[in-house]
């Protein structure tokens, strides 16, 4: 029995799936990649350190904001820019605001279908026009947020080397907040939509990496922390995370200390879950969802979990920026060149940039390990898992099992730096 | 009977598609004018015929050739979503960069012929009936465009620069701060939303009709600048006809 199935559908990018099984046992099981390349890595090389993160960012639209605040970050730290406690301040709320952006996206456009048994959300709008509207509802808070801050929902405009080129208004910041805390009611209702739909069980553990601080929950800062253990500075991030090539397919795999591993909401709540806030760790009990748990199913609770920490701490953070008084400042970039690198919790986990830059502040060499990157093993080890158990089902049964697994990843396929297949002619 | 529409996507970020899924309470509006029978990122495929489709992407591999022919043959209005859709967008930069070193890149290794699949626009494979420049789309334009379609008129782009929208929303000049910007020679329909943001303009959105016509040269030579530097900064967002 073969199944294939092309351009999985409610997925950022293309990807086909790839299930051979011979005889009640799995002979092939993969996630192909087909998008044509774009050689981002290479094409940064020659840019002016004030061209790289617009061009970063267009890696991916749905991640555009991480793939910006990682390339500033590691260009700041190339160039040897500090940036201000009130820059540092707006980019953890802008991150905040595309980590509710994109989660929201998944929870609702993309994995929620299959729970409700329909193929889009969009087919309820008639029938179910209040889950709908509160979906969208929720989306836009989270847009309006990056809007504000970072001047556009997708490819912000503010954010430079140094700072903000232009500042959030303060009415506009305080109409942010007033959304933010009427979200909450349709948080309420969506936590209870989620809790009563029925995950599948799976269970295999594996490997759990993500940034670590003592402060908070991971974001922009901090150490590479695993769940094996072992924890290392994010300049040394090829020391703990290596890639390579498998030879089924041109896109790069990723292994830590085991054969593979997993980045994203799943990742840090399980290694960092003590730092949510009191609200989110409440609506994880709700979801019967604990640190324990090795059921990739329920990264999309971790992404329920997650939303209602980011909406909590952006108030906190709006109240902060407030309170203390958004001022503008000069940002002054010295005139060097030198080697950066620098990664940052995106929606899907673990994103990591590194770049070298000559004397006149252009580009020599550019690195960026993106989170699907990593995730591809581990989703390919999961489908092996689960596969098998699931060969007793009718053929389309069991492909939308898998489609289900793969989607609870939200793999980022859009994000292809490093990641493609193709056959040339 | 309510008119069909479908969106595409082939190499790109789908910045332009998340564009459109954030009209939020507009979306809602609109699947109730049309019906939305294609978006990969949100439904199923169904595979139907459709009135209008909504391409976002460039193309190069030989089976997105393949796939761009099959879905303007299911429709009957082809609109290229996008600088990648309109003019290669951001994937143009590869162009620009030595074939072999692309491949060593990405694969490690010297692979033959790589430049004949690097993203090119859409309209060098098929026929495409609109355009809608941008990186990304503006939410708006993509309605007015859409209306335009949906009553029969040939939807039109604005003819004028960035610089009127610049001066109309009254922001200090780029040029005036020592920073090369496009803004003279982009065409206009964005609002001059990066200078807003205290950015320059990077022409995502295009050449306007005749770029080298006066008042655009005048202010080109005012700064120092000639037409090539112009070019060349240009190339972020745009392949020049001769790489397409």
């Amino acid at each position: 029995m073969k199944i294939e199935l092309n351009h999985l559908a409610r997925m950022e990018g293309h990807a086909n799936l790839v299930v051979d099984a011979v005889d009640g046992a799995i002979k092939e099981c993969r996630l192909d990649v087909v998008e044509s390349p774009r050689f981002f890595e290479e094409i940064l090389k020659g840019r002016h350190y004030s061209d790289v993160a617009p061009i970063a960012a267009r890696i991916c639209g749905v991640c555009s904001v991480s793939h910006t605040l990682v390339s500033l970050a590691a260009t700041e730290q190339a160039l040897g820019v500090v940036v201000s406690d009130q820059t540092r301040g707006l980019r953890r709320l802008l991150s905040h605001g595309e980590n509710m952006q994109s989660h929201l996206l998944h929870l609702f456009f993309m994995a929620a279908p299959d729970y409700l048994g329909v193929s889009s959300l969009t087919e309820l709008a008639r029938d179910r026009r209040e889950l709908v509207s509160r979906a969208l509802r929720l989306k836009k808070t989270a847009n309006d947020l990056v809007r504000v801050v970072g001047g556009r929902a997708v490819h912000p405009a503010t954010t430079c080397v140094g700072g903000f080129s232009v500042l959030p208004g303060v009415a506009e910041l305080q109409e942010v907040r007033r959304n933010l805390v009427a979200a909450l009611a349709d948080l309420e209702e969506t936590v209870a939509l989620f809790a009563d739909f029925e995950i599948p069980w799976m269970a295999r553990e594996t490997e759990y990496i993500c940034l670590r601080t003592e402060q908070g929950y991971p974001g922009l800062d901090g150490d590479l922390f695993s769940s094996e253990g072992v924890s290392c500075p994010v300049a040394r991030f090829e020391t703990m995370i290596s890639e390579y090539h498998q030879p089924h397919s041109n896109a790069k795999f990723a292994r830590a200390t085991r054969e593979n591993f997993m980045v994203g909401p799943l990742a840090r709540y399980k290694n960092a879950g003590e730092h949510l806030s009191s609200m989110a760790k409440k609506v994880a009990e709700a979801l019967g969802l604990n640190r324990t748990t090795v059921n990739p199913f329920e990264a999309n609770y971790a992404r329920l979990v997650e939303v209602v920490h980011f909406l909590e701490s952006s108030v906190h953070l709006i109240d902060g920026l407030l309170l203390k008084g958004l001022k503008p400042e000069s940002v002054w970039v010295p005139p060097v060149g030198g080697k950066g690198a620098a990664a940052v919790e995106a929606p899907r986990g673990l994103l990591f940039h590194s770049y070298a830059y000559d004397e006149k502040g252009r580009i020599e060499s550019a690195d960026c390990v993106i989170p699907t990157a990593q995730n591809l093993g581990n989703i390919e080890a999961d489908l092996h898992h689960l596969a098998p158990s699931l060969l007793h089902l009718p053929r389309t049964e069991m492909a939308r099992h898998l489609e289900m697994l793969v989607r609870a990843y939200d793999p980022c396929i859009s994000c292809s730096t490093h990641l493609m297949k193709i056959d040339f002619v | 009977m309510k008119k069909r529409i479908g969106f595409f996507d082939f190499t790109g970020c789908e910045g332009c598609q998340l564009t459109v899924l954030n009209l939020e309470e507009q979306w809602l509006e609109l699947i109730e004018l049309v019906e939305v029978a294609a978006f990969r990122e949100i439904l199923a495929d169904t595979g139907e015929a459709l009135d209008i489709a909504f391409v976002e992407g460039s193309v190069g591999h030989p089976q997105e050739v393949r796939r761009l022919e099959e879905t303007r043959s299911r429709c009957e209005v082809l609109v290229a979503l996008g600088s990648c859709a309109d003019n290669a967008g951001i994937n143009a930069l590869s162009h620009f960069c030595e074939p072999q070193r692309l491949a060593y890149s990405a694969y490690g290794r010297e692979v033959e012929g790589i430049e004949k699949t690097l993203p090119r626009p859409l309209s060098c494979f098929v026929k495409v009936d609109a355009r809608l420049p941008g990186c990304p789309v503006d939410g708006e334009e993509f309605l007015q465009l859409l209306q335009a379609l949906l009553v029969g008129r040939t939807p039109e782009l604005p003819t004028y620069s960035v610089c009127v929208e610049c001066k109309l929303g009254e922001y200090p000049c780029t040029f005036d701060q020592g920073t090369v910007c496009l803004g003279p020679v982009t065409r206009a329909g964005c609002h001059a939303l990066c200078i807003a943001g205290g950015d320059r303009c990077r022409g995502c959105r295009g050449l306007v009709d005749n770029p080298r016509s006066h008042p655009y040269r005048q202010i080109l030579e005012e700064h120092g600048l000639t037409v090539e530097d112009i070019l060349s900064e240009f190339r972020i967002f745009n392949l020049p006809p001769e790489k397409s």
